[in-house]
C-alpha cells in the first residue's frame, strides 16, 4: 500500500518535472528572445576568453580524482551528521529550551558527542576542500609548461587567477548548496516537519557563509600556489597554516591568557577589558569567525558573541532572535572573512601581475 | 625589404647582479626569418619574453608591429604567436582539444576553430593522433603541436624559442621545412632562437649572434663571413703529390711558387694540404698551376665559411672581450 502511494507520488513528481522542464525551456527561449532584441548579432556570439577559461577550469575540477575523493568524504560527513542529528532529535526536543520553534535547524546542529554536527564538520572539512582545490592552481600550470603558452594568448594576465578562483568557487557553491538542500530534503522526508521561512533563510545564510569561508582558504592556497614553485610545498604550507589556526593558535592564546589572568579583586572594567582583548585575539582566526557566525545563524538563541554584563542579561527574555538580528550579530564576522579573502586575492595579484613568466 | 615589425632600442634587462640583456638594438623586418643565435644563457629567451611583455625590461623600448607590449599586451599577443621552449600541453586533453582551447582564448568561433585545428593538424602531420591525449605525445609531436597551436590564431609574427631542441634529425628537417613554407607562402615573420647553428643556417634570412646579452653581429650568413674574415673571403685547400724526380723540400718550393700567383694573399702548408687564401675564386688557376709544375693534384676544395666558423670566432671574441 505504502509503495503504491510512493509510486504515485513519484509519477506525480515526474509529471511535475515534465511541466517544469517545459517552463524552463519556455523561459530560456524568452530570455534568448530578449537578448537578441537587446544585443543584435549576439546569437552566434563567441564566448569571451574568460568564459572559456572558467568553463575549462570547472570541467577540470569536476573531472579530477581529488574532487571525487573530497566529494566522497563530504558526502560521508553529511550522512553521518544527519544520522546522528536525527537519532538525537527526540532527546533534544525534550529539553525545554528557547529554540523549540527551530526544530529544523537542529538537523544541522544536534549531536550526541560521538560525531560532530554538520556545521562543525563543514568548519573542519571546508578548509581542506578549499586548499585541495587551489594549492596547485598556478604552479602546476607552470610546471606543465602551459602557463607561458596560455599567458601569451590575447588574454589579460589576471584572467588566469580569476578563472581559477571563480571556477573553484562555482564548484564549491554548487556542492554546498546541493549538500544543504539534500540534508534539508532528507530531513523533511524523515522528520516530516517542514522548515519555516526564517529557518530556510537561516540555512541559506549558513550555506553562503560556508562558501565565503571556503573561499578564504581557496584564495590562501591560490596565493601559495603562486608563491611556491612546487605544488607539494604550497599544499603543505596551506595545511600548516590551517593546523596552526585550528589547533596551536588556541593553545597559545590560552597559555598567554592564563599568564595574564587579572587579579580576582580587579575592577569589572579590567576584567571586561581582559576578556574582550582575548576574544579579539581569537577572532583573528578565520575558523573562529566562521564558528561564531554559524553558531549565531543556526542557533537563534545566541544573543551575543562577546561578554555580557549582568545588567544586559537582567530582564532579558530567553527567546530566540529574529533572523535580521542574528545577521546583524554576524555581520562583523562575515565582513572579516570577506576582508581576509580579499587580502589574499590582493596578495595573489601583487605576486602574479608583474612577475616574469618563463617556460617551466 | 619591408618595414620593420619588431624594433628593439637600447633594451636592457638586469637581474640582481647579472645583466641578461645589455643595450640591445635590433630590427626585424616584415616577412623575414630571423635567427637569434647564441649559447645557453646568452639572453635569447629573456629578449623574447620582453618582446611579448612577459617580463619587463629594465630600460629601453620594445615595439612589436608598432605597439608597446607593456602598455598594450593584448594587441601584441593577438598578432604574435609564441612557442616557448619545452612547450607543455594539458596532458589529459587530446591534441585537438588543446588547440580548440587556444582557439577559444583567441575568440575564434567553435565551428571555424574545429576546421582550422584539423587543417593545421594535417599540416603538421598529427591528424592521425588528433584525438590522442597530449600527454602521450612524443617530444617531436609536442613540438609540432606547438607549431599548430601558434598558428591557430593566424599570427603575423611567430616567435619560436629553441624549436629544434630535442627532436630527431628527421623531425628537425620536417620542422624547418614547415617554417620555410610559412615564411614564403604566408609571409609570416619568423623569429627563432637556437644554439644549433646548422638549423639556423638552413632557414634564416638573417642571423643575429648573441653573446652575454649583447648582439655581436647581425646580417645574412655571407655578409657575416665577409665581416669576420676580411682579406680572405676564399680559402682553397689543395692536396698535391710530387711527381717523379722531385727532391728536397718540395712543399716549401710549391708554396713559394703559389704565393707568386696573382690574387693569392697567403699560402700555408698544414696537415698535408696547402691552405691558400685568395681575394677571388682562383680554384681553376691553382689546379692548372699545380699540374703544370709537374705535381699531381689529388684534392681540391673550395672552402666557404659556414656559420660554424663564424660562431666559433665570435664566441672566442666574446670571451676575449669579457
Amino acid at each position: 500500500m505504502r509503495w503504491m502511494i510512493f509510486t504515485s507520488v513519484i509519477l506525480k513528481e515526474a509529471k511535475l518535472m515534465h511541466k517544469l522542464t517545459q517552463y524552463i525551456s519556455a523561459w530560456d527561449s524568452m530570455v534568448q528572445h530578449i537578448k537578441d532584441r537587446l544585443f543584435p548579432g549576439s546569437v552566434n556570439a563567441v564566448p569571451s576568453a574568460f568564459r572559456v577559461m572558467v568553463r575549462k577550469e570547472v570541467a577540470d575540477q569536476v573531472r579530477s580524482w581529488r574532487f571525487l575523493v573530497l566529494l566522497f568524504l563530504i558526502l560521508l560527513t553529511c550522512f553521518g551528521s544527519l544520522y546522528t542529528s536525527i537519532t538525537n532529535l527526540p532527546e533534544a526536543l525534550k529539553q525545554n529550551d528557547a529554540e523549540k520553534g527551530f526544530l529544523f535547524l537542529k538537523l544541522f546542529t544536534v549531536s550526541d558527542g560521538t560525531l560532530p554536527p554538520f556545521h562543525v564538520f563543514i568548519g573542519f572539512l571546508g578548509p581542506l576542500l578549499g586548499i585541495a582545490m587551489g594549492f596547485d592552481a598556478v604552479n602546476s600550470e607552470q610546471n606543465r609548461g602551459t602557463l607561458s603558452r596560455i599567458i601569451s594568448q590575447p588574454i589579460h594576465r589576471d584572467y588566469l587567477i580569476n578563472a581559477k578562483f571563480v571556477s573553484a568557487l562555482i564548484v564549491i557553491s554548487v556542492l554546498f548548496f546541493s549538500l544543504g538542500f539534500m540534508v534539508m530534503g532528507l530531513g523533511l522526508f524523515i522528520i516530516g516537519i517542514p522548515p519555516s521561512a526564517s529557518e530556510f533563510l537561516r540555512i541559506i545564510c549558513f550555506l553562503c557563509l560556508s562558501i565565503c569561508y571556503v573561499a578564504f582558504w581557496l584564495n590562501l592556497s591560490i596565493l601559495f600556489s603562486i608563491r611556491f614553485k612546487q605544488a607539494a610545498t604550497s599544499a603543505l604550507t596551506a595545511i600548516a597554516v590551517w593546523l596552526f589556526f585550528t589547533i596551536f593558535y588556541q593553545i597559545i592564546i590560552k597559555m598567554v591568557a592564563r599568564v595574564m589572568l587579572p587579579d580576582p579583586a580587579a575592577s569589572p572594567e579590567e576584567i571586561m577589558g581582559y576578556q574582550s582583548f582575548f576574544m579579539n585575539l581569537m577572532r583573528l582566526v578565520p575558523s573562529q569567525l566562521f564558528s561564531d557566525a554559524t553558531v549565531t545563524l543556526l542557533m537563534p538563541s545566541v544573543r551575543s558573541l562577546g561578554p555580557l554584563t549582568m545588567e544586559q542579561v537582567y530582564g532579558a527574555i530567553p527567546s530566540p532572535l529574529p533572523l535580521g538580528q542574528s545577521l546583524l550579530l554576524v555581520w562583523p564576522q562575515l565582513t572579516g572573512l570577506i576582508a581576509a579573502t580579499i587580502a589574499c586575492f590582493a596578495g595573489s595579484y601583487y605576486l602574479f601581475m608583474r612577475r616574469e613568466i618563463r617556460a617551466r | 625589404m619591408g618595414e620593420s615589425v619588431i624594433e628593439l632600442v637600447g633594451l636592457t634587462k638586469q637581474y640582481d647582479s647579472l645583466t641578461a640583456v645589455n643595450h640591445l638594438n635590433l630590427n626585424i623586418r616584415k616577412g623575414e626569418v630571423f635567427g637569434l643565435l647564441g649559447p645557453n644563457g646568452a639572453g635569447k629567451s629573456t629578449t623574447i619574453l620582453m618582446m611579448l611583455g612577459l617580463t619587463e625590461p629594465t630600460s629601453g623600448t620594445v615595439r612589436v608591429c608598432g605597439i608597446d607590449p607593456l602598455k598594450h599586451p593584448l594587441e601584441v599577443k593577438r598578432k604574435v604567436g609564441y612557442m616557448p621552449d619545452d612547450i607543455g600541453f594539458y596532458e589529459n586533453y587530446s591534441g585537438l582539444d588543446n588547440l580548440l582551447y587556444t582557439a577559444g582564448l583567441n575568440r575564434i568561433p567553435v565551428r571555424e576553430a574545429e576546421e582550422r585545428a584539423m587543417q593545421l593538424l594535417e599540416r603538421v602531420g598529427l591528424r592521425d593522433v588528433a584525438h590522442k591525449k597530449a600527454g602521450k605525445y612524443s617530444r617531436g609531436m609536442r613540438q609540432r603541436l606547438g607549431l599548430a597551436d601558434v598558428l591557430i590564431k593566424d599570427p603575423e609574427i611567430i616567435i619560436l624559442d629553441e624549436p629544434t631542441l630535442g627532436i630527431d634529425p628527421q623531425g628537425i628537417r620536417e620542422f624547418l621545412e614547415l617554417i620555410i613554407q610559412l615564411s614564403s607562402k604566408e609571409g609570416i615573420t619568423v623569429l627563432l632562437s637556437s644554439h644549433h647553428l646548422h638549423h639556423v643556417q638552413q632557414v634564416c634570412d638573417r642571423v643575429g649572434i648573441f653573446v652575454e646579452g649583447k648582439l655581436l653581429a647581425e646580417g645574412d650568413v655571407s655578409s657575416l663571413s665577409a665581416q669576420l674574415f676580411p682579406g680572405e673571403p676564399y680559402v682553397i685547400e689543395a692536396g698535391a703529390v710530387p711527381g717523379s724526380g722531385t727532391t728536397g723540400n718540395w712543399q716549401a718550393a710549391l708554396a713559394d711558387a703559389l704565393q707568386q700567383l696573382d690574387g693569392v694573399s697567403s699560402v700555408r702548408y698544414e696537415e698535408d694540404k696547402f691552405r691558400i687564401s685568395c681575394t677571388h675564386d682562383l680554384s681553376a688557376a691553382i689546379s692548372r698551376f699545380i699540374v703544370e709544375k709537374g705535381y699531381d693534384l689529388v684534392h681540391l676544395n673550395r672552402k666557404t665559411y659556414a656559420l660554424d666558423d663564424i660562431y666559433q670566432r665570435y664566441f672566442e671574441g666574446g670571451k676575449a672581450h669579457a
